[in-house]
C-alpha cells in the first residue's frame, strides 16, 4: 500500500464522480456512497497516519517525476492529523446531514469533491498544487454555502466567492514571486533556494507578504474576515458547521507550511517586519473578533465571529515561533475544528427543535431541550477553555509559548481572549439554565423574526414525499442527536489526550522549526 | 526609473491590470461588473506569470529548438490557473442568475434594500 498518500486524495474525487454517475441510474444512492466513501476515507488516512508520526515523513511522487520537478506528495505528522480531521469531521457532518442537510446528489457530489480538496491540501508537498487544491476547496465550498434556500445564501456565496477569489489569487501572485526568485515550487527546495537567494532580497520578501496575505483571507483574519460570517449565517446548518470547521483550519494550517515549511524561522528572524504584522494580525483579530461576537444576536453570526478570534490565537502562535506554541497552534485547530463544528450542530439542532435563531431564543433552554442545551453548554465552555476540554490545552500550549518567548504583551492577550471568550458564551449559558422559557403565547412574536429558521431545513431536491413533513414538523434524527453529542464528548476526550498527541507531534515540530 | 518601466513594460501592465480589477471588484455596485473586474484581476496575474518566463531572444521550448529556451514551467501552470478561473467564473456567474431571481435585480444596494425589507 505504498500509494497511500495518493489514494487518500482521489478516493473523494472517485466518490463524488460515483455519486453522480450512480444518481443517474437511481435518484436516492447518494448517501449511501458518500457515506462508504467517507468510511473509506477514514481508514485510509488512518492507516497512513500510523506512519507518519516518526522522525521522518512519507514521501510519495506524483507520476514519477522525482522531487524538485514533479509533485511530491509529504505527510508527516501535522499533515496526517489535518487529513484525519478532515475525514472524521466530514463522516460525522454527513450522519447529521442525513436528515437535516441538503440531500440532492450535487450536493454529496460537492461535499466529497471539498474533501477531497481539503485532504490534498493537508498533504501537498507543492506550492502550486496547494493553489491549485485551494482553489478546489474554494470552488466547493462557494457551491455548498449556496446550497442553502433563498436569496440570501446565494448572495453570501457571491461575497464569499469575490472576497475568496482575490485572497488565492495574492496566494498565486506569491507563488509566482517565489518562483521568479528560485525557479522551483517544492516547498522543500524553496526553502533551501530562498536561504541561498537571501531573505532580506525585495522579491523573497514580497513573495512572504503575498502568500501570507493570500491565506489571511481564507483564514479569515480580522480585517479580511467579512465573508465569514455571512457566508456562516447564510449556508445550511450541517454547512456552516463542515465549512466552519475544516476550511479556515485547513487553511491555517497551510499558513503555518508556508511560514514554516518553506520561509522557516530564520526568515522570521531576518525580517522583524513580518513577524511584528503576524502579532499585529493575531492580536487584532483576537479582540476584534470578540468583541464583534459579544454584539452579535444571530447564534451562527456570533460563532463565526468567534472563529475570527480563535484564529488570531493560532496566529499568535506562528508569530511566537517555537516548540510549545507550535504544539498549542497544531492542538487547538483540531480542538477548535471539533468544538466549533459541534457548536454550530447544536445551533442547527436547537433551531429545527424549537426555531430558535437568535440568542433570545435560548431562555430557558435546558428544560425544552436538555441535550441540545447540555451539548451546547460543554462546547461553549470547551472553547472558553475550562480544564480538560481541548480548548483548554491548545489556548495553554499557545499561552505557555507565549511566555517562553517571552512575549508578554501577546501572553496577555492569549489570557484575556479566554475572558473575552467567555463574555459571548457565558451569556448563553445563563439564559439555557437560569431563565425561564418564554410563555408559549410569548414566543409567537420571537417566532415571527425565525420565519426562515424552517425554510433553512428544508433544503432539498430530491426528496419528494419529505417535504411536507418537514414543513409541518421539525424533526431531529438520531444521527443529529449522536454527532451533536459526540462531538461534546469528543472535546472532551481530546482534551485529556492532548498532552499525549502533543508528545506525537513533537519531531515533526521540531523539524518544522529546524 | 522610466527606463526601467520602459523595460519592463509588462510589469506594469499586469499590474496595471491588478489596479482595474481590484478597483471593479471594489467601487461597482453591479455584481456581474464584480465578476468582470475579478476576471480582471486573475488576467493580471496570469500575464505576471507568464512574462516572468520570457528570456529575450530565447526560443520556444522544444528540443530541436537552438539553446537559450524560454521557462515552459509558468505557461503549465497558468493553463492550470486559466482553467481554475474559468470554473470560478462559471460559478460566480451561475451565483448571479440564483440572486436575480431572488432579488429581481443585481445591483447590491437595491438588494440591500430588499433584503431589509424582508
Amino acid at each position: 500500500m505504498n500509494d497511500l498518500p495518493a489514494l487518500v486524495v482521489a478516493l473523494p474525487l472517485l466518490g463524488s464522480v460515483a455519486v453522480l454517475l450512480a444518481g443517474l441510474v437511481r435518484p436516492r444512492t447518494g448517501w449511501p456512497i458518500t457515506v462508504a466513501t467517507a468510511v473509506t476515507q477514514v481508514v485510509a488516512v488512518g492507516a497512513l497516519a500510523t506512519g507518519a508520526f516518526g522522525d521522518e515523513p512519507i514521501r510519495y511522487v506524483v507520476g514519477g517525476f522525482t522531487a524538485p520537478f514533479g509533485i511530491e506528495l509529504v505527510v508527516d505528522g501535522l499533515s496526517a492529523s489535518m487529513a484525519l480531521l478532515v475525514a472524521v469531521v466530514s463522516l460525522g457532518v454527513l450522519a447529521y446531514a442525513r436528515t437535516a442537510g441538503p440531500r440532492s446528489n450535487p450536493f454529496y457530489a460537492t461535499y466529497l469533491l471539498l474533501v477531497g480538496g481539503l485532504t490534498g491540501m493537508s498533504i501537498t508537498g507543492d506550492v502550486f498544487n496547494m493553489y491549485v487544491f485551494l482553489e478546489i476547496t474554494g470552488l466547493t465550498a462557494y457551491a455548498l454555502v449556496a446550497s442553502g434556500e433563498g436569496g440570501r445564501s446565494a448572495l453570501a456565496a457571491l461575497k464569499y466567492l469575490l472576497v475568496g477569489t482575490v485572497g488565492a489569487s495574492l496566494f498565486l501572485l506569491g507563488i509566482g514571486y517565489a518562483y521568479v526568485a528560485t525557479g522551483t515550487l517544492n516547498m522543500v527546495d524553496l526553502s533551501a533556494q530562498l536561504a541561498e537567494v537571501g531573505y532580506t532580497d525585495p522579491l523573497v520578501q514580497a513573495a512572504f507578504g503575498l502568500l501570507v496575505v493570500g491565506l489571511f483571507v481564507k483564514v479569515a483574519v480580522f480585517p479580511v474576515h467579512t465573508w465569514q460570517p455571512t457566508a456562516y449565517a447564510g449556508a445550511p446548518d450541517s454547512v456552516s458547521a463542515f465549512i466552519s470547521a475544516l476550511v479556515s483550519t485547513v487553511a491555517a494550517y497551510a499558513l503555518i507550511r508556508i511560514v514554516f515549511t518553506v520561509f522557516t524561522v530564520d526568515f522570521l528572524a531576518a525580517n522583524g517586519v513580518a513577524r511584528t504584522v503576524l502579532v499585529a494580525a493575531a492580536v487584532v483579530s483576537i479582540v476584534v473578533g470578540s468583541v464583534l461576537a459579544v454584539t452579535q444576536t444571530e447564534i451562527k453570526r456570533m460563532l463565526a465571529y468567534s472563529s475570527v478570534s480563535q484564529f488570531g490565537l493560532v496566529l499568535a502562535a506562528i508569530a511566537v515561533a517555537n516548540t510549545t506554541a507550535l504544539t498549542g497552534a497544531a492542538i487547538h485547530l483540531v480542538g477548535h475544528a471539533i468544538m466549533k463544528g459541534g457548536l454550530f450542530l447544536t445551533s442547527g439542532l436547537v433551531a429545527t427543535e424549537t426555531g430558535a435563531r437568535s440568542i433570545d431564543g435560548y431562555d430557558g433552554l435546558a428544560e425544552r431541550l436538555p441535550a441540545g442545551a447540555g451539548a451546547f453548554g460543554v462546547l461553549a465552555l470547551a472553547m472558553v477553555g475550562v480544564p480538560p476540554a481541548v480548548g483548554f490545552v491548545g489556548k495553554w500550549y499557545v499561552a505557555l509559548g507565549a511566555v517562553r518567548a517571552e512575549a508578554w504583551p501577546l501572553a496577555l492577550v492569549i489570557f484575556a481572549s479566554t475572558l473575552l471568550t467567555l463574555a459571548y458564551f457565558a451569556r448563553i449559558v445563563e439564559r439555557m439554565y437560569f431563565r425561564e422559557a418564554p410563555e408559549p403565547a410569548a414566543s409567537v412574536e420571537s417566532a415571527d423574526a425565525e420565519t426562515d429558521a424552517t425554510t433553512a431545513v428544508v433544503t432539498d431536491g430530491n426528496g419528494p414525499t419529505d417535504d411536507e413533513t418537514a414543513a409541518s414538523a421539525p424533526r431531529v434524527s438520531l444521527g443529529m442527536r449522536a454527532t451533536v453529542v459526540g462531538a461534546a464528548v469528543l472535546a472532551i476526550v481530546l482534551g485529556v489526550a492532548a498532552v499525549q498527541y502533543g508528545q506525537l507531534l513533537e519531531p515533526t515540530i521540531e523539524r518544522l522549526l529546524s | 526609473m522610466i527606463d526601467l518601466l520602459a523595460d519592463r513594460l509588462y510589469y506594469v501592465v499586469a499590474f496595471l491590470l491588478l489596479g482595474v480589477g481590484t478597483y471593479t471588484l471594489i467601487g461597482s455596485s453591479n455584481v456581474v461588473k464584480k465578476v468582470i473586474g475579478m476576471n480582471v484581476f486573475q488576467t493580471g496575474i496570469f500575464l505576471f506569470f507568464i512574462t516572468s518566463a520570457f528570456v529575450t531572444g530565447a526560443s520556444p521550448p522544444l528540443l530541436t529548438a537552438p539553446a537559450p529556451h524560454v521557462s515552459p514551467l509558468p505557461h503549465v501552470l497558468i493553463l492550470t490557473a486559466i482553467v481554475v478561473g474559468v470554473s470560478l467564473t462559471a460559478v460566480a456567474l451561475g451565483l448571479v442568475v440564483r440572486v436575480y431571481e431572488e432579488y429581481g435585480t443585481l445591483n447590491e444596494e437595491a438588494i440591500r434594500r430588499v433584503s431589509h425589507d424582508e
